[in-house]
């Protein structure tokens, strides 16, 4: 996963790696696995800089899906951090590089909440309910969105 | 140190990592791994 030039770029641009390895590093990914209950490898954690984490992915994604949950990562952390315009921006970003990725639907609906919550007007979150019945409309992030029409 | 384009230079200590993140205004990537180094 983290040979592809692209993850590569987001990683060394957006995060602080950290490396846990269950072998080189046993004492750590003991320590670090117990504290966030991380018992399966490959297991990625987004953590903002409280230690919170904010995102989770296990096992093995194929670059082109790992790309894009890397990305709501960088997001959800921006959102933990009141961070809403650029959390809206990276989400929608997200939408446009990813539209058919299974991570679009998760970004479509938290573009609108970050939009509600960087402008306090409710007509983002209709809105984003009126987009889910244009696209996404089979998954649980429409039903989620629905309560918004 | 300095970063290379294409490369990850992972680190090994999350408390350090914590602290440059707040610096950067950037999250951590903590990657539990097994794959072969």
């Amino acid at each position: 996963m983290y040979t592809d030039p692209r993850v590569v770029r987001l990683v060394n641009e957006s995060f602080v790696p950290v490396r846990a390895h269950v072998k080189e590093n046993a004492a750590a990914f003991k320590q670090l696995g117990e504290r966030y209950g991380a018992q399966w490898t490959p297991t990625t954690l987004i953590v903002d800089a409280n230690g919170q984490e904010r995102h989770r992915i296990e096992g093995f994604l194929p670059a082109d899906d790992f790309l894009p949950q890397l990305q709501l990562g960088a997001a959800h952390a921006a959102f933990a951090n009141a961070d809403y315009q650029i959390a809206a921006r990276s989400f929608d970003q997200i939408l446009k590089e990813h539209p058919t990725n299974d991570a679009a639907a998760e970004a479509q609906y938290w573009a609108g909440v970050s939009r509600y919550k960087a402008t306090g007007d409710p007509s983002a979150l209709k809105e984003t309910a009126r987009l889910f019945n244009e696209r996404f409309q089979n998954t649980a992030w429409a039903k989620k969105a629905s309560v918004w029409r | 140190m300095a970063v290379k384009a294409n490369e990850i230079t992972w680190g090994h200590d999350l408390d350090a990592a914590l602290a440059d993140a707040k610096k950067e205004n950037k999250a951590v990537l903590l990657d539990f791994s097994a794959a072969p180094m």
